[in-house]
């Protein structure tokens, strides 16, 4: 969407305000300079700039930090650091190092205190990467800053770029989708617990993977009534004690169900869920009406791609990792030298496992400038993190998409 | 069994309903609930190992992180640890005293009980099971740790509470 001139923008995260100018966009947005006409790009220098401060972006600011490069620039669209950190409620799972049994808000302020200790760490809210382009020996990438005098757009000349920038959620085709009460389950779980407000009374969620499961859990900890969770597949997608949780609170996952339809008015009142059958047709006459005012969409995500796929990185199509991701190698590097990625952007994964990626692309990126004091440790130390979480039947996928991209790059060769 | 394209797929029941039965556990014997354990209903491979390390009597074990987390009833003192810090909510310490049992379980909701309440048992599927009076309340951490007391033969089954 375009809000105030501004190209890219993603609504559903951005602050209204009384005198936004919103307007859909469906093709690749004009940056209009008439709204900067009176003032000047300001320019930044830096070594690093990391986009996006998510588990991923916080811990490469936070390992790039640590290595000693002298001026990091972290920068974010949203008005809080921390990505989807803030929301989650719920403790994560993994081991000591990876602060298992924290509780993802929690993880947020820990990072944010450690990132305010490092004098070299700057960062930037509100903050939207619209573009960017590689110079010869450094990047280039124009942000704008949004401030309640206007907007102020930057120029930011960085050594290093570390895209760290999350994925979006997917969405369903149904009659009816377009009801307001048709809700992604991100977008539900960020009202709920970071703006405080109840997104409905009584919700029907789509998808029994892990983030369906948990924000049912959580809708239900906000005293909405969640009355069922449809998974199309034959089995639940999620950790058996995450659906285990619903399941003692009285809500019944329907595996094999998809939604059919959403009716009503002017919003959403009702839902017809269906039974498919092995191919994922609907079985004549198993429909059924769920009066309700709220239907959450939870059936995966896509790594945000775009700003590399601008730069003219290499991209790849791997189901494993959601969509279409930067091909890179096992240092988080892309194709484009300097340009490395971390976390979901790089293939749809955990926090857990973002902030491990995050750290790794944050010691190569300082290893390239020259600051690598026990890099080769730290990165496999890194290495061996992944490999030990990615190893379990719940690995695979990632495992897989790992796998091949490291095919891509130079077809196995080098990585 | 249900068959999936060309190879043969069991699917497990829990992995449809999201409902343990107790063949899918290892249960302790009756002795050992007399001293109070921990049974964990954590029954995939996910990286995941925190009870492991808060155990003071090493009584949880796992070779790699991905491993299911073994409990040996023998070692287990029944010190409750492992409730409040599983992220899965999944560990719960039962103890049977005469014809009554003690069940130990994470709770995450508003109002947090009071010791004396009486409150609504529920069993794995969210069904009521009769009353379950409040014996203890641990609120240390966010997850708050409730002891509840039940009729003995419901030990096996109730896993929540309501309250009312």
């Amino acid at each position: 969407m375009t809000v105030n001139d501004i190209p890219n923008v993603r609504t559903c995260i951005t602050p209204l305000k009384n005198d936004n100018i919103i307007f859909e966009q469906d093709r690749v947005g004009e940056l209009s300079d008439k709204k900067f006409k009176d003032r000047k790009i300001k320019n930044i220098n830096t070594d690093i700039t990391v986009v996006g401060s998510g588990p991923a972006g916080m811990m490469a600011a936070i390992a790039a930090a640590k290595q000693g490069v002298p001026s990091i620039l972290l920068v974010d669209e949203n008005h809080i650091i921390g990505g989807q950190l803030v929301k989650q409620t719920h403790k994560f799972f993994g081991s000591k190092e990876e602060r298992a049994g924290v509780r993802g808000i929690d993880i947020a302020v820990e990072l944010l205190d450690e990132i305010r200790n490092y004098k070299n760490i700057k960062f930037m809210l509100e903050t939207t990467v619209v573009g960017c382009y590689n110079g010869k020996k450094e990047h280039n990438l124009i942000a704008v800053k949004r401030l309640n005098e206007g907007d102020q757009l930057f120029e930011i000349i960085s050594k290093k770029v570390i895209f760290a920038c999350g994925a979006m959620e997917n969405m369903l085709a149904f009659p009816g989708n377009d009801l307001p009460g048709v809700y992604g389950a991100g977008g539900v779980q960020t009202l709920m617990n970071v703006y405080g407000v109840k997104p409905g009374e009584k919700v029907v969620m789509v998808g029994a993977g892990n983030v369906g499961l948990i924000v049912s859990y959580q809708l239900l900890q906000a005293d909405v009534d969640v009355d069922r969770v449809v998974e199309i597949m034959p089995k639940i997608g999620g950790y058996h004690v995450h659906a285990a949780k619903l399941r003692r609170c009285g809500v019944p996952i329907y595996t094999s169900h998809s939604v059919k339809e959403v009716y009503g008015k002017e919003k959403v009142e009702g839902v017809i869920v269906v039974k498919v059958d092995n191919k994922f047709q609907p079985i004549p006459r198993t429909e059924e009406k769920i009066p309700c005012d709220t239907l959450c969409i939870a059936v995966g995500l896509t790594p945000s791609i775009r700003l590399l796929k601008q730069m003219g990185a290499e991209t790849e199509f791997i189901p494993e990792a959601g969509g279409h991701i930067a091909v890179h190698d096992s240092l988080m590097q892309t194709k484009i030298k300097g340009v490395y990625i971390a976390g979901d952007s790089s293939g749809i994964e955990e926090a857990s496992t973002a902030m491990i990626e995050g750290e790794l692309a944050g010691v190569s990126a300082a290893a390239s400038l020259g600051y690598d004091k026990n890099a080769q440790k730290l990165k496999s130390k890194c290495k061996k993190a992944l490999i030990g979480f990615r190893s379990g039947p719940f690995g695979e996928k990632p495992r897989i998409c790992k796998e091949k991209i490291a095919c891509c790059w130079d077809r196995g060769v080098n990585y | 069994m249900l068959v999936v394209g060309i190879g043969v797929l069991i699917i497990k029941s829990y992995e449809k309903n999201g409902i343990l039965v107790t063949e899918d556990l290892t249960l302790p014997t009756d002795e050992q609930l007399k001293k109070g354990v921990a049974i964990i209903e954590c029954i995939q491979e996910i990286p995941c190992d925190p009870c492991v390390a808060i155990c003071p009597v090493s009584s949880i074990s796992m070779e790699d992180i991905n491993d299911i987390p073994k409990i040996d009833y023998n070692k287990c003192t029944g010190c409750k640890r492992c409730v409040g810090i599983c992220p899965g909510l999944a560990i719960f310490v039962v103890k049977v005293v005469d014809n009554r049992a003690l069940i130990t379980l994470p709770y995450e909701f508003l109002p947090i009980p009071k010791v004396g309440e009486i409150a609504t048992a529920l069993d794995r599927e969210g069904k009521s099971r009769g009353l379950a009076k409040i014996k203890k309340v641990n609120r240390r951490g966010k997850t708050t740790v409730v002891t509840v007391e039940v009729d003995k033969k419901l030990a096996m089954d109730v896993r929540n509470i309501r309250v009312d």
